[in-house]
């Protein structure tokens, strides 16, 4: 599955999975899950080496999903992949003890450390990344954060030790929707010059449409050639992309289908997957 | 001997480190204060530090653990405890990293410097969070058998020591250390004495000074702070009558606890001695013990005025 097509073809299934998901559960943060997808999909399916098999094996990737309300879509990912049964996260997920909690649980194969609360995901993966350093692995370390997530100070503590110690084997998304539960990003907390921000940091800095699989596909590549700097890849995405209704709308954060709204949103999503075919 | 705990804590790192490569000491630009300066310069590839930034000391020290490493956090106890619990409850107590969290200068040691600089809710802070196992070694030689059973656990652990050189509570090569079991200084049956980190030589002292007066202590060290060793506690209710002594607050530390358990299970008179639920007054460490009675001579007056009643 290497093809930019194939890869649009998974992130449509995964959408389709993870918007059934949401609809069986009657929860969940549907609008970032939908924004993030084609990061996602790309990682999984082409730029990580990982695999259920050997879901510890100490030279596997690492990835940590900072915005750990998108939950919905790494679990679909995890069970299309074979970390787990896809009926028993559909049937359970945030249901009375289910092992499926409404964010990344590290009990749960496939995932690396518990997330939820903002601001975590990229220092965690800084110790991730010097670890790898320390041991002379290959391993790469990569983390998807949220951009209403950037006003947490905790995020700059990580991203000021990544450049220090010239994290290059360290690769944050930015998933830039512009859209928090609030409103914009611009009018709840501004996230003006990011670009430069990093590159304050000392980071390697690439800004792509993160809804365009060709463009994220590229902007991964370039990262992986990165030499003595951290990339961070500010993928400027849409809040509940891929389904009309949903798309650009802050109130899409976490509500939830009803029937009619969810039978449009897989029409639509089924239509793009024949296109793709 | 007075040797301060850090600096015990210190040399069985040293010692380990040359063979455990495994072992990461991350300080915050505490490494002087934390008695880490001889291992950042003789094992430069097993430290790292990351400024003053308590919480990424923390995140960063759980994702060193998450990729195999023995990740050790070095920071005064008043910022790692307080400004870090959110990374504390979730990178290393609910993602179960292996993590030692090493408070330094803990309690009132930094003295005259103020609130700030006090760690006296740190009990209360990181206790209640679930998963989190709280330790406060009395001195070196416990220390130092604490550090190596830690080393080898690989389950989270947050350790408090103070400041300043603390004489031996033990004795050399007959210290009876068993991980998680509170141990007895002193039987006695008139009363017990349960106290935690260094206020322990203090309990030691009063229970001396209670025996020349014919008064039989029981003398427990809680350095397990939790897991709480439930059956000393219960052995120490037998006697009737209980004195708590910690360098902590009021609320939520050792005396709560002891008290959460024995009026659950064997209710008994119980006298908190802590620090007051108020910013402490000015002064240095051994003053603010003084001032608020937590020293061996008003543990005495305490237990003598119990046992009247």
């Amino acid at each position: 599955m290497n093809t930019v097509k194939d890869l649009e073809r998974k992130a449509c299934e995964i959408r389709m999975d993870t918007i059934k998901l949401v609809y069986t559960a009657g929860c969940g943060h549907i609008g970032g899950d939908m924004s993030e997808t084609e990061a996602l999909v790309a990682l999984y399916y082409k730029y990580m080496n990982c695999n259920p098999d050997r879901a510890d094996d100490p030279d596997r990737d690492r990835f940590i999903l900072s915005k750990g309300h998108s939950v919905e879509t790494l679990y679909c990912i995890l069970a299309d992949k074979g970390y787990f049964d896809r009926e028993e996260l559909m049937s359970t997920y945030c249901r009375y003890e289910s092992r499926f909690i409404g964010h990344p649980n590290n009990k749960i194969p496939g995932v690396e450390m518990n997330s939820g609360s903002l601001g975590h995901g990229l220092p965690v993966a800084v110790g991730m990344a010097l670890a790898g350093k320390m041991d002379r692995k290959d391993y790469r370390v990569y983390t998807v954060m949220g951009d209403g997530e950037l006003a947490e100070g905790s995020v700059w503590e990580g991203a000021m030790a990544a450049g220090h110690y010239k994290l290059d084997n360290l690769c944050a998304i930015v998933d830039r929707n512009r859209l928090q539960i609030s409103g914009t990003t611009e009018e709840v907390m501004s996230q003006r010059n990011l670009e430069e921000r990093f590159m304050s940091f000392g980071w390697n800095v690439l800004s792509v449409q993160g809804n365009h699989m060709a463009s994220i596909d590229g902007a991964l590549a370039v990262a992986g050639e990165s030499v003595g700097r951290p990339t961070v890849i500010i993928a400027n995405t849409v809040k509940g992309w891929g389904v009309s209704f949903m798309e650009d709308n802050a109130s899409w954060h976490h509500k939830v289908f009803n029937g009619e709204q969810y039978e449009q949103a897989m029409a639509e999503l089924q239509d793009r997957r024949a296109k793709l075919l | 001997m007075s040797v301060a705990n850090k600096q015990a804590i210190c040399n069985v790192l040293m010692k380990r480190a040359k063979t455990d490569k495994d072992i990461v000491v991350l300080c915050s630009d505490s490494r002087g204060s934390g008695s880490m300066v001889d291992f950042a310069e003789k094992y430069p590839e097993q430290f790292v530090e990351v400024g003053i930034a308590e919480q990424n000391l923390v995140s960063i020290a759980a994702g060193l653990a998450a990729c195999g490493k023995k990740a050790i956090a070095v920071s005064p106890a008043c910022f790692l405890s307080t400004r870090s619990m959110e990374q504390i409850k979730v990178d290393v107590a609910y993602s179960r990293t292996n993590v030692m969290l090493l408070g330094i200068s803990g309690g009132v040691s930094y003295g005259a410097l103020g609130m700030t600089h006090h760690s006296t809710s740190d009990i209360a802070a990181l206790g209640s969070i679930p998963g989190m196992r709280l330790y406060l070694p009395s001195d070196r030689l416990q220390a130092e058998k604490l550090t190596e059973a830690l080393l080898e656990d690989g389950e989270p652990a947050y350790v408090r020591v103070g400041r300043n050189a603390v004489e031996d509570v033990y004795e050399e090569d007959a210290l009876p250390f068993e991980m998680n079991k509170a141990t007895v200084l002193r039987e006695g049956q008139d009363l017990a004495i349960i106290a935690c980190g260094e206020m322990v030589l203090a309990a030691k002292r009063a229970g001396q000074a209670l025996e020349k007066q014919g008064i039989h202590a029981k003398v427990i060290d809680m350095y397990c702070v939790k897991p709480m060793d439930e059956e000393a506690v219960m052995g120490a209710a037998r006697t009737g009558r209980i004195i708590t002594v910690e360098e902590h607050s009021f609320y939520g530390g050792l005396g709560s606890m002891v008290c959460q358990l024995t009026a659950a299970k064997s209710p008994c008179k119980v006298v908190n001695l802590t620090l007051p639920d108020t910013p402490v007054i000015t002064g240095s460490s051994r003053e603010i013990f003084d001032h608020y009675g937590l020293n061996a001579e008003h543990i005495v007056r305490v237990a003598k005025r119990m046992l009247e009643k």
